[in-house]
């Protein structure tokens, strides 16, 4: 059934006091919506759970990215293109900038935010795994004060997030320390722009003397919620770099994730296709170090 | 503090559409779109998907290529939009419209308007575009007819006309 706007309650606080003053009064009453390119979607299709819609575009707090020495502040309501644009964002932080170039087409970009790509907790969220191997932590708001959670303990399970019914995602904070990483991205889709990933990775890693100094892998789309992958990061931190080792990690791999089965793929395709993605990935890392 | 309307009130939104400026009295989360095609007779916008994925509904907002199906028209109070009917009249729009036509750029024509506005949008941003550029420029737009060659071809040909002239 086509959702039928005269049964919505629409407001615009239009400031971040406002908003978390009317949070505060009916918690979980109220589903922000800032670009509207994953709530729109639902609410057309009229499988919006929420009645009381409450505008958060126009909130100048979350549209702000600062950066300080040690890190980068990003406002929840930045858009991708913001963020493709942002000097230090694509300088320091490739994954993400690669992620928000994959994220739905130029039109989507120009609206879809990285907040609502958190809040909307979809696991196949193409700069997801990016914020996994930055270490990002989420600034969460509400009129009781503000927390900081590491965006690793966020999401709970599939659609579900540790986002309180009074709480906005306030800001998303990723220190600037990978710069010196090697890094990699790769998305696997039906197509490259607009289609969701069936399987996509992001992935750090240095090496220093022919030796995994640190490695982080993540993957998404592949579970639940978007994967960090420990179990494998752990068979090659520290470890000589071979192809040896790259066969090893592997088999960490496959039996460390359990796949899902759904509309976009199989999960024994994904496990294939995820194998695949940390070997190209290490072989990558592996070439650093002998071109250098 | 403001106190939010009920449900099923329509709300006095004003924004400037084409240059001119319009009010509309609309349920806030009426679809922009509908409020184009409906309220304001602007049919040159279309309706393809109805869910962001086909670009069919592209307009732009303060400057920027969106899709007037995902957007709420509440969020539209002071905005500045621009149809396919508004940047018709822009030199640049009528040089890619000329392209279109040349190369076999428009078939059916439900996406045309919406690929207009999509190369108006890159040509702005990018006045000599790659192949490659040109294709994600366009990512977001989907046709049935054209198989995109004779698209990509048009909006290189404008690019060209627009940068000699």
């Amino acid at each position: 059934m086509r959702a039928d706007p005269a049964d919505y309650c629409y407001f615009s606080p239009g400031n971040l006091i406002e908003a978390l003053g009317l949070l505060a009064k009916d918690p979980a009453q109220w589903l922000p919506i800032a670009g509207g390119t994953d709530v729109m979607v639902q609410y057309s299709a009229g499988k919006l759970v929420y009645r009381n819609l409450m505008n958060i575009w126009n909130i100048p707090e979350l549209r702000n990215i600062e950066v300080s020495p040690e890190e980068i502040r990003i406002g929840a309501a930045c858009t991708y293109t913001e963020l493709r644009k942002h000097e230090i964002v694509s300088r320091e932080f490739e994954l993400l900038s690669r992620a928000a170039a994959w994220t739905g087409g130029i039109a989507n970009q120009n609206r879809g935010t990285l907040g609502g790509n958190i809040a909307n907790a979809s696991p196949g969220a193409d700069s997801l795994p990016a914020l996994l191997v930055y270490g990002a932590e989420l600034t969460l708001i509400s009129e009781r004060g503000a927390r900081r959670v590491a965006y690793a303990d966020f999401h709970h399970g599939y659609k579900k997030t540790a986002l309180a019914g009074d709480e906005l995602i306030r800001e998303i904070t990723l220190p600037r320390r990978f710069s010196e990483y090697f890094a990699h991205a790769r998305k696997v889709g039906a197509r490259n722009a607009q289609a969701i990933s069936k399987v996509c990775l992001a992935a750090l890693g240095q090496l220093v003397d022919g030796k995994v100094h640190d490695v982080r892998i993540a993957l998404g789309s592949i579970a639940p919620v978007p994967l960090r992958l420990y179990e494998t990061e752990n068979a090659v931190r520290g470890r000589q770099m071979d192809g040896f080792l790259i066969e090893a990690a592997r088999k960490v791999v496959t039996k460390e994730i359990q796949p899902i089965d759904d509309i976009r793929s199989t999960a024994r395709y994904r496990a294939e296709v995820a194998g695949n993605l940390v070997e190209e990935f290490l072989e990558k890392l592996m070439a650093t170090e002998s071109s250098a | 503090m403001r106190v939010p309307t009920q449900a099923g009130v329509r709300a006095e939104i004003a924004f400037t559409i084409n240059g001119e400026t319009k009010k509309v009295i609309a349920h806030p989360m009426a679809r922009l779109l509908d409020v184009l095609r409906n309220e304001l007779q602007l049919t040159g916008t279309k309706e393809g998907c109805g869910e962001g994925e086909c670009g069919s509904c592209s307009v732009l907002l303060d400057g920027l290529l969106v899709n007037s199906c995902l957007i709420p028209v509440g969020q539209m109070q002071g905005a500045n939009i621009v149809t396919i009917e508004g940047i018709s009249k822009q030199d640049a729009a009528q040089r890619v419209q000329e392209a279109f036509l040349e190369c076999g750029g428009a078939q059916c024509g439900i996406c045309t308007p919406g690929m207009i506005l999509a190369a108006v949008h890159l040509l702005e941003k990018n006045s000599a575009p790659t192949l490659e550029e040109i294709r994600e420029g366009l990512a977001g737009n989907l046709c049935r007819c054209t198989g995109y060659t004779q698209i990509f071809a048009a909006v290189a040909m404008a690019a060209r006309r627009i940068v000699s002239k």
